[in-house]
Order: structure tokens, then C-alpha cells, then sequence
């Protein structure tokens, strides 16, 4: 199997490979058949960084810094350069990103074309917004360079555009000044969404980072149990962090050993284990951020069938509602997940024309691929999104249908205007065709 | 000094190398390249870097280069040989131009740096000369037995090297890479053999702190060579490798 696969292992593609080393060449675009496709570490999980049949750009060796000005927190790089690159880079001068997902081994070009969040979407936005300058090569040979200021059209486009409007060469980036690299965090267990809703609301104002793990498999009164976490940067401590061994899986697991099982009781013990009221804690920004970076390749844990994730926001106003609806439908299932993430997303909007983040509640879960019966789950909690006038994150997604893409992307048509004539992927075919 | 600085082992190399304290000196053939790599090397926090650009496979004037290494670095302490190309095997066998195009690269081009830099070596006295050789020239195979006798020689030329300046308080490294996911393999498939630049240009770092002699990078190539060194010829010789 070749190794540019996605975070879930579905769909199995095939592609030829172009990896640009240098920013400045010019590239020769002969394909004619599925076309091309930017490609950076394969962390999308279903197929929006994928082109079977195609051609992928591998950015890995665009890894260059450009630029790094340690008084204004202003960096430029390439668009291959990871976002654990730029840590190691400015932690230790004071900086760090102004908008992280939950793992560092995203590329720059990757973090834009998805429009990532985190655990301060409330505060920051996503990391769209935080981008301040890019540039682009369009199949004609064409740069251009895009600024909220210059080119603006292709500047929301590619902001959150999966890649699709052509090749970001290079960014520069407003990161954020930080007293030192420790984060002060507490967990705190609840019971129920309704406890949630209320340490959301007294946390986002006081607290940068928030989100939840939730227990997706209790049920009754049990349902919407979890875990707030909430932490910011601190200067309590500000020794520098050693660097972590990390661990990895070395193959695929077999299958059986995520069962409902083994996952309702990992959900138990986690939650038990935590359940002590409020725990504190002053510890170095990875394992807060990161918890899952120290566990190489965990794809690998769900086997070679792979995995789906489902993350979706559904609108404040009904957000209890829905979010109970959404979780009764998957315990009753009994196809839960290990991480399912509950955070209230905040009302900073994005320049991204096609950004998944809005005002609203976000649920996150996996689910191990056991074939019909997990699409039909999904096409279930699709029907309650729906019909909240929700979304659904298009780089978490390999299945969701074209009735319901464009349902919650009605613009797309209005981006697609600006889609390269020689750029696509599987994920844009799957939810542009016609039934 | 970088020489090849632009190759992906030897940029993976000096990053390890940026900090405040370090200047480094690169020389390679592409102007533009050398600038996107200086760029990058002065915003990870080298302390000073200068270039310069000189192309082997033509005979060109490596004296100068050095005189302009040494006024800028005040003294080279560590050079690092990195630039080469890895030939179409079945192209150099067609072709003695391809070939002897292959072996001016990679092996006579080398031979007369590295007699300049013996020399500047020996005169001052202390300094390592670390040179990227290949796994490929510890025995020949069909698959790319030019390349393989390029690196070979180079080894060997090295090994005369280091016992000719081990006396003068100089060390000569000789770097033998397995396989390496870099743009000169970008042909190949890549299986659970391969490493990263990253992982190599940590052992070199490490192996040039210690005063190694030989280094097989990743370390497991040792022993794959050296079952492969034990193989009779008159097994060998019949093998698809």
C-alpha cells in the first residue's frame, strides 16, 4: 500500500507523486486526467487529501523557513514546514501558535486549506485568521499573493478551500506572544450536558482553552457525562520542557480488540479516574495540546479497515437539545469512540469561504469502520445535523453524501469559481456529483 | 563548511548545526537554492551564514572557495563533503560518457576537494572532514555497480586519508547512508528500510562530536553489509541485487 494513505486509512488510494524542493522552481502541470492535489502529512481523515487516481504535490520538502522576526511574532515559511517545527522554532523565544488543532504533524499549507481550530476557537478563531499573507501557484504558472488586503477573493478561497484552489507555496503567519512554555489547566468532571453548558459559560470568558471529552457510551442518566478542561499559558514556571520519548504502534491492530467492550470500559475507567471535582495542574504545553502526539501512527490501533471521525457544529440556541439527540442516537447504537470532544465554538468568524468553524456546539467522535452499520450511524446523526442547520468538517469526513454537503455548504458553488481547472480531489468528486 | 549544501542530508545536517554560536559557510551550485537555504538556516537561528557557488562537475577553482570560507568562518573547524547524484545504472551502461560523467561527480570531483582540503587539514592541525560516501560502495551489484564504484573508491581514498592526518590531530568521517527518503531517490518505493534526512543528519552530528571513523546510517545498514560482504562470489555473482 503506498504510505500517502489518510488519518483513517479509507478510502485506499493510488497516486503518482510530485515532491517540490524548492519554492522558487516552476512547476510543469501535464497531468490531464484526475488532476492534482496538494498533499502535506496525510492528518485529514477521510478523503479530502486524497485524488485517486491523480496526482498528489507531497509538500514535505517544502520545509524552509523564510523569515522569523522573534520581536513581532511574525514568521513566513513554506507551506511543507509543520506546525511542531514552528514549536520547536519559537516556544523557547516566547511565542507559540495563535490557533493549534489537537495534533502538531499538520503542515502550514494543511492547517490553511482545512482552516483549523482548537481549544481557543472561542477566544481566536481559527487559524485562518491568523494568517496574514500567502502565496499561491495556480496551474497556469501564476503566483499570486493573497492577503486579506490583495487578491481577497482567492484569499477566502483558499482560507478553508481543501487544497482545491491551487498550491500554497508559502505563509506568513501573527503568532502569539506566551509568558512560557507551562499551561495551567484544570479538569473538572460533569454529569450531564446541561453542567456542561454552564462551566462552558462561566469558562470561555476567564479561560483561553476549553473543551470536553465525553463519555458517548453512558446512557440514561448518565448521558453527556465527561470531562472540562481548561488551561492557559502560565509564567508560574517557566523552565524550558524536556523533550518527550515517544511511543508508537508498529502495525495495525486486529480488529477485535476495539470492541464495545474493551471502549465502553476504557470510557468508565477514564471517566472514574478523573471524577475527582477539580484537578489542577501546571505541566509543558505538549501534553495539553498534543496527548495523542506521543502515541505515533495510534491510527493504527483501529486496524486495517480503518476508521471514520464525525465532527459536526450545530447551532447555540438548540445546542442541549441537539447534542442529546446526537449522543442518545450513538449510545444506542453502541458505536462509540475513545475521543469523543464536545467544545462551544465561539462567534469569531473566519475569512474562510468555506470554513467549517461557526457559532455553535462541536461534537467530535471516531468510529471504527465495522462497514453499513457505521455509514448508516453517520447518515443517521447527518439527518438530526441537517435539520438543525448544522455542518459537517470536510476534513474529518470519507462518506457523508452530496445532498447533505451541499446542505451545509450551500456556497459552494461560489467557491468552486475559484477552484484551480486542474486541481481536485476524491472528497470534491464524491460531494460535487450529481445523483 | 557545507560543500553540496543544498542537498537534502546535508540541510537536515545544518539545521542541527543552527544556533547563535555557529557560522557556517555553504557552497553548492545553484544560487537561488543556497539563498533558500540560508534564509532558513539564519531564521532557525544560525549565527551567521555565507555562501558560495561552485559547480563539480566542471573543474573549477576550489582554492578560492576555501580562501573565502576561511576569511569568513576565521578557521574551519568541520567540513562536510554532501553533494553527488546517483546515475541511471542502465543509462552508464550504454554509455561510457554517462559513465565517466557519473565518476567525475562522484568520485574524481571529490578526490581533488578533499586533496585541497588534506592539505588545509593537515596544516592546522585539528578539524574533522566528514564525507558522504554510500552503503553501495562496500560491494558491487548490477542494479548500480557505477555509482557503487564511485563510492567505493571514495572510501577508500578516505580510509588512505585518515591514516595520512590521524597522526595530525585531524578526523576523517566516513558516512555510509542506506537508504534515504531525499529527491535523489524520489524514483524508488519506499519500505520500512528507508529513513529520514532528519535521522541521518542526527547520527552524522553525533558521529563527527564523537570522532568517528565510519558511520552506517541507520545503524542497522552495518549489518546488512556485512552479511552482504560475506556472501561468496561465486554465490553472489548469480544474485538480482
Amino acid at each position: 500500500m503506498s504510505k500517502y494513505q489518510s488519518w483513517g486509512n479509507i478510502p485506499v488510494s493510488h497516486h503518482s507523486i510530485i515532491q517540490p524542493a524548492w519554492r522558487n522552481l516552476n512547476i510543469e502541470f501535464n497531468e490531464t486526467g484526475a488532476g492534482y492535489l496538494p498533499y502535506g502529512l496525510g492528518r485529514s481523515y477521510g478523503d479530502s487529501c486524497l485524488n485517486d487516481g491523480g496526482v498528489l504535490f507531497v509538500t514535505s520538502s517544502l520545509d524552509h523557513f523564510i523569515q522569523f522576526d522573534s520581536n513581532t511574532g511574525i514568521i513566513r515559511c513554506e507551506a511543507g514546514v509543520t506546525l511542531a517545527e514552528i514549536l520547536d522554532l519559537v516556544v523557547p523565544q516566547g511565542w507559540f501558535l495563535p490557533v493549534t488543532p489537537g495534533t502538531k504533524f499538520v503542515t502550514v499549507g494543511g492547517a490553511i486549506a482545512n482552516d483549523v481550530h482548537g481549544k481557543n476557537h472561542h477566544s481566536a478563531g481559527t487559524f485562518g485568521c491568523h494568517v496574514t499573507e500567502f502565496e499561491l501557484l495556480r496551474s497556469s504558472g501564476e503566483r499570486i499573493i493573497c492577503t486579506t488586503e490583495k487578491n481577497t477573493e482567492f484569499y477566502k478561497a483558499t482560507i478553508g478551500g481543501l487544497g482545491l484552489t491551487g498550491l500554497i507555496i508559502s505563509a506568513e503567519i501573527q503568532l502569539k506572544k506566551i509568558p512560557g512554555p507551562k499551561v495551567i489547566s484544570e479538569t473538572i468532571a460533569f454529569a450531564n450536558l446541561a453542567e456542561f453548558f454552564s462551566l462552558s459559560d462561566e469558562s470561555d470568558d476567564k479561560w483561553e482553552y476549553t473543551v470536553s471529552w465525553i463519555d458517548c457510551l453512558a446512557t440514561g442518566a448518565s448521558l453527556g457525562r465527561g470531562l472540562f478542561m481548561r488551561g492557559q499559558h502560565t509564567d508560574q514556571d517557566t523552565t524550558p520542557c524536556k523533550e518527550k520519548r515517544t511511543v508508537s504502534v508498529p502495525m495495525n491492530l486486529p480488529n477485535v480488540l476495539l470492541n464495545k467492550h474493551t471502549i465502553n470500559a476504557f470510557n468508565k475507567l477514564y471517566f472514574y479516574k478523573n471524577q475527582k471535582k477539580v484537578n489542577q495542574n501546571i505541566g509543558c504545553y505538549e501534553p495539553f495540546f498534543y496527548p495523542l502526539d506521543g502515541i505515533c501512527h495510534w491510527n493504527r490501533m483501529y486496524g486495517k479497515r480503518g476508521f471514520y471521525q464525525y465532527q459536526c457544529v450545530v447551532p447555540l440556541d438548540d445546542g442541549a437539545y441537539i447534542t442529546e439527540q446526537l449522543l442518545s442516537t450513538i449510545s444506542k447504537s453502541k458505536m462509540g469512540s475513545f475521543l469523543s470532544v464536545l467544545k462551544k465554538f465561539g462567534d469569531v468568524e473566519s475569512p474562510g469561504m468555506m470554513s467549517f468553524p461557526r457559532k455553535g456546539v462541536t461534537l467530535a467522535l471516531d468510529f471504527a469502520n465495522q462497514g453499513s452499520k457505521t455509514l448508516q450511524l453517520m447518515d443517521e446523526l447527518d439527518r438530526i445535523v441537517v435539520e438543525a442547520s448544522g455542518a459537517v468538517y470536510p476534513a474529518k469526513d470519507a462518506r457523508m453524501s452530496a445532498q447533505s454537503f451541499q446542505h451545509y455548504y450551500p456556497q459552494w458553488q461560489t467557491f468552486s469559481e475559484y477552484i484551480d481547472p486542474k486541481f481536485s480531489s476524491s472528497f470534491w468528486c464524491r460531494v460535487t456529483a450529481a445523483d | 563548511m557545507i560543500i553540496g549544501a543544498t542537498s537534502a542530508i546535508a540541510q537536515e545536517v545544518a539545521r542541527q548545526y543552527a544556533s547563535p554560536g555557529c557560522q557556517l559557510f555553504l557552497v553548492a551550485r545553484d544560487e537561488s537554492k543556497l539563498d533558500i537555504v540560508k534564509a532558513d538556516l539564519l531564521s532557525r537561528g544560525a549565527g551567521n551564514v555565507a555562501t558560495a557557488c561552485m559547480d563539480f562537475s566542471v573543474a573549477s577553482d576550489f582554492n578560492t572557495v576555501l580562501d573565502n570560507a576561511n576569511a569568513f568562518l576565521g578557521s574551519i573547524d568541520t567540513v562536510l563533503i554532501a553533494y553527488g547524484t546517483l546515475p541511471d545504472q542502465v543509462a552508464c551502461a550504454e554509455s561510457s560518457d554517462e559513465t565517466l560523467k557519473a565518476l567525475n561527480l562522484n568520485l574524481v570531483s571529490v578526490i581533488s576537494v578533499l586533496t585541497v582540503l588534506g592539505n588545509y587539514f593537515e596544516k592546522q592541525q585539528s578539524g574533522t572532514i566528514a564525507v558522504i560516501s554510500s552503503v553501495a560502495g562496500d560491494r558491487g551489484r548490477q542494479s548500480n555497480y557505477v555509482y557503487g564504484a564511485a563510492k567505493g573508491g571514495l572510501s577508500i581514498f578516505l580510509q588512505g586519508l585518515r591514516n595520512r592526518l590521524a597522526t595530525k590531530g585531524v578526523n576523517v568521517l566516513t558516512i555510509k547512508p542506506g537508504f534515504v527518503d531525499t529527491p535523489m531517490t524520489k524514483a524508488f518505493d519506499k519500505g520500512p528500510l528507508w529513513a529520514s534526512p532528519k535521522t541521518v543528519a542526527k547520527s552524522i552530528v553525533k558521529a563527527i562530536e564523537k570522532n568517528k571513523d565510519t558511520l552506517y546510517v541507520p545503524w542497522f545498514w552495518f549489518w546488512i553489509m556485512l552479511i552482504i560482504k560475506f556472501i561468496p562470489e561465486k554465490i553472489f555473482k548469480r544474485m538480482s541485487l
